[in-house]
């Protein structure tokens, strides 16, 4: 696999050939039959400061990755280095020390709350957890970063169940930030909320960067929002990044026959704009990660697979400075 | 009006809670075309899905209850007739697909008995006819080995095969109208993009109108010939689908158009976003609904609900200011 790193920057996370499979057990012997391949080789740089735009359908393995970065689930092959720090290989003590630098938003807002917590318990309890802070320290803390996040401190003492999905969410925010992190991975943070409410979680997410230098990796589906908020995008389907590249690039000139067609399948509220568009329906459905295609991953849907596709797996390659993607026609659309 | 093949007028549906009632639905007014697309968009609890499962005799009484309003369908108001003479105005003439088609189908049966049982129901086949029928309604809507699927449950189908399933119900008894409850939200785009697809090429074959209810601003602008936005229980602005994303006039429509992200956007901009949080009325207001959360606030907007006012050719928004001056209209 080709070594995706953009050199003299200041690289804060490596993934390197990250691979992810959860065994398939049957019978009465539990005997492991197979494996979805949730995420099958995946590599990719993040710069400090920058956000990566990690996008795909549902079940391409996306959050997946995210999850297998942070070592919820602990990688079935691969590399993951943040700062210098291999976390693949960190445990116990170590790996715990490791992850306040690293946070994670999650999708819903309903689901990620402990319903029986008041706001002060739930955005403190990493702070009590990691034993940063004590006694009226935690309850200073916690006022703050409620005031940071543009909530009320006086709901403290208050429960999620009291709270709208943009002011919950805006409580998972607070508590990602409590131990000051230099990284977040954002799982679809804004899927779960309404239009307009939406715009509100994706400016403080904009300012919070600003103001803290954070680095975001930024999982969605919806791709308008992702080229809104992210410097680089990748794409992912079934498993594999299928292209990475600035988000300029991707969006004006994407090489991969995937990426052109999800992008054009994107609805774009402009009747006038919507009707000159060239649209690609692709036919069919995504295969099941546990028996996904030979060769290439999307080539069963793909309008312009060969044979060369169902026998080996094209290269993810730089075809131009800083454009990464995996397949072997990419030249035709340069 | 004599042009419209559903004619509603000042609907209003109330819901009992234990946190007292809520007005879901104030006084909508709107008429359907024949062959028209109509796109009805809000955001979740603006009223969009209870407007047309009022209309058609689908809310759960109690809690609900529709306690005003027309809907005239054929000369025949929809809402004054029994449950017996509605059912055979539900799925026959007016037919309706739901976002979820997964909790929409019954597990336990075959597609095929499912869409086979309103053909007999409705038009009144025989078996062997509706099991034909039921073939030919799939491969319509582009499942491949039609015949041999019939025999499939819906766990064996895929989310956006199961929403084709749905159409081709839908569609099974050719209804004059389709209404469409944000049939593509839970599909991924790739997929969205499919169904999207086939409903355009269905409607110009079959020449049926079709209400496309959705938050998705994107969704109508490639399909809709008109579009109702609402909030809050009312219309707040209804318009050509061209001039309202050209010149929305609503501030509430003007904010949901700029806190959008586009993917053909040049220059990154900060999104416009509209602060504070939809409204759960409990009374209906005396003020404008949007009030507080608009920018363009007056005092004239405390004192009085605005109705919807013309503000052009085929234009109508209820707004007591004109965004381009600030000033009352």
């Amino acid at each position: 696999m080709s070594n995706v790193k953009a050199n003299n920057k200041d690289t804060l996370l490596q993934v390197n050939d990250l691979v992810m499979h959860f065994p398939i057990y049957r019978g009465v012997i539990q005997r492991q039959v197979g494996a979805v391949r949730a995420v099958d080789g995946v590599s990719f740089d993040i710069e400090r400061g920058e956000t990566l735009g990690l996008v795909g359908e549902s079940g391409c393995g996306k959050s997946t990755t995210g999850r297998t970065i942070l070592q919820l689930y602990r990688p079935t092959a691969g590399t993951v280095q943040f700062e210098d720090v291999d976390l693949v290989h960190l445990k116990g003590e170590e790996l715990r020390k490791t992850r306040r630098k690293m946070q994670m938003i999650f999708q819903d807002p309903y689901a990620s709350l402990n319903p029986r917590m008041t706001v002060a318990d739930i955005v403190g309890e990493p702070l009590v957890v990691h034993e940063v802070a004590k006694g009226k320290e935690i309850q200073d803390r916690v006022q703050h970063l409620l005031e940071i996040v543009n909530l009320n401190p006086s709901f403290a003492s208050r429960y999620p169940h009291e709270f709208s999905g943009g002011q919950r969410q805006r409580i998972g925010i607070a508590r990602a930030l409590a131990l000051q992190p230099s990284f977040i991975i954002c799982d679809e943070p804004i899927s779960a909320l309404d239009v307009s409410i939406q715009a509100q979680v994706v400016n403080l997410l904009e300012e919070l960067q600003e103001q803290f230098n954070l680095t975001y990796l930024f999982i969605a589906h919806d791709l308008s929002m992702v080229k809104h908020i992210s410097d680089r995008v990748a794409v992912m389907y079934l498993g594999v990044i299928v292209e990475l590249a600035s988000r300029d690039e991707l969006y004006a000139k994407p090489l991969h026959p995937y990426t052109q067609a999800l992008l054009s399948a994107v609805p774009i509220p402009d009747p006038v704009a919507d009707a000159k568009r060239q649209r690609t329906i692709l036919q069919g459905d995504v295969p099941s990660p546990a028996n996904p295609p030979s060769g290439c991953r999307f080539r069963t849907r793909c309008p312009i697979a060969e044979a060369v596709c169902a026998e080996s797996r094209p290269e993810f390659r730089e075809i131009k400075p800083g454009h990464f993607v995996a397949c072997f026609f990419a030249e035709r659309f340069l | 009006m004599p042009d419209f093949i559903l004619d509603v007028q000042g609907l209003e549906t109330t819901f009992k809670t234990p946190d007292g009632v809520v007005h879901a639905v104030n006084g909508v007014s709107f008429g359907l075309a024949e062959g028209e697309t109509l796109g009805v968009v809000g955001e979740s609890g603006c009223g969009k899905s209870v407007t047309m499962l009022s209309v058609l005799g689908l809310i759960a009484s109690p809690p609900g209850k529709v306690v005003a309003g027309k809907a005239f369908f054929s000369g025949q108001d929809l809402l004054k007739m029994s449950n017996e003479e509605i059912r055979h105005v539900r799925g026959a003439q007016i037919a309706m697909i739901f976002q979820d088609p997964m909790t929409s189908l019954n597990p336990v049966l075959t597609i095929g008995k499912q869409l086979e049982e309103p053909l007999i129901l409705h038009i009144g086949m025989t078996k062997n006819q509706a099991r034909e029928r039921a073939a030919e309604l799939l491969s319509m809507v582009g499942i491949p080995n039609a015949k041999d699927r019939l025999n499939d449950y819906p766990h064996q189908y895929s989310g956006g095969m199961r929403q084709r399933v749905m159409i081709a119900m839908a569609l099974s008894c050719s209804p004059q109208i389709l209404i469409a409850d944000e049939p593509t939200t839970a599909l991924d785009v790739t997929i969205q993009a499919q169904i999207m697809d086939l409903v355009k090429r269905l409607r110009d074959e079959l020449g049926m109108a079709i209400i496309w209810i959705t938050h998705d601003l994107g969704v109508v602008a490639g399909l809709a010939q008109r579009v109702l936005v609402m909030y809050g229980g009312y219309i707040i602005e209804e318009s050509k689908v061209n001039e309202l994303y050209a010149r929305p006039e609503h501030p509430y429509t003007i904010g949901l158009l700029g806190s959008l992200p586009r993917v053909d956007e040049k220059e990154r901009t900060k999104l416009y976003s509209i602060e504070g949080q939809p409204p759960v009325l409990y009374q209906k207001p005396n003020a404008c609904p949007f009030a507080p959360r608009c920018k363009w606030v007056l005092d004239h907007c405390w004192n009085e609900n605005p109705p919807l006012l013309e503000v052009g050719p085929d234009h109508r928004a209820a707004c007591w200011v004109d965004t381009r001056t600030g000033r009352h209209r």
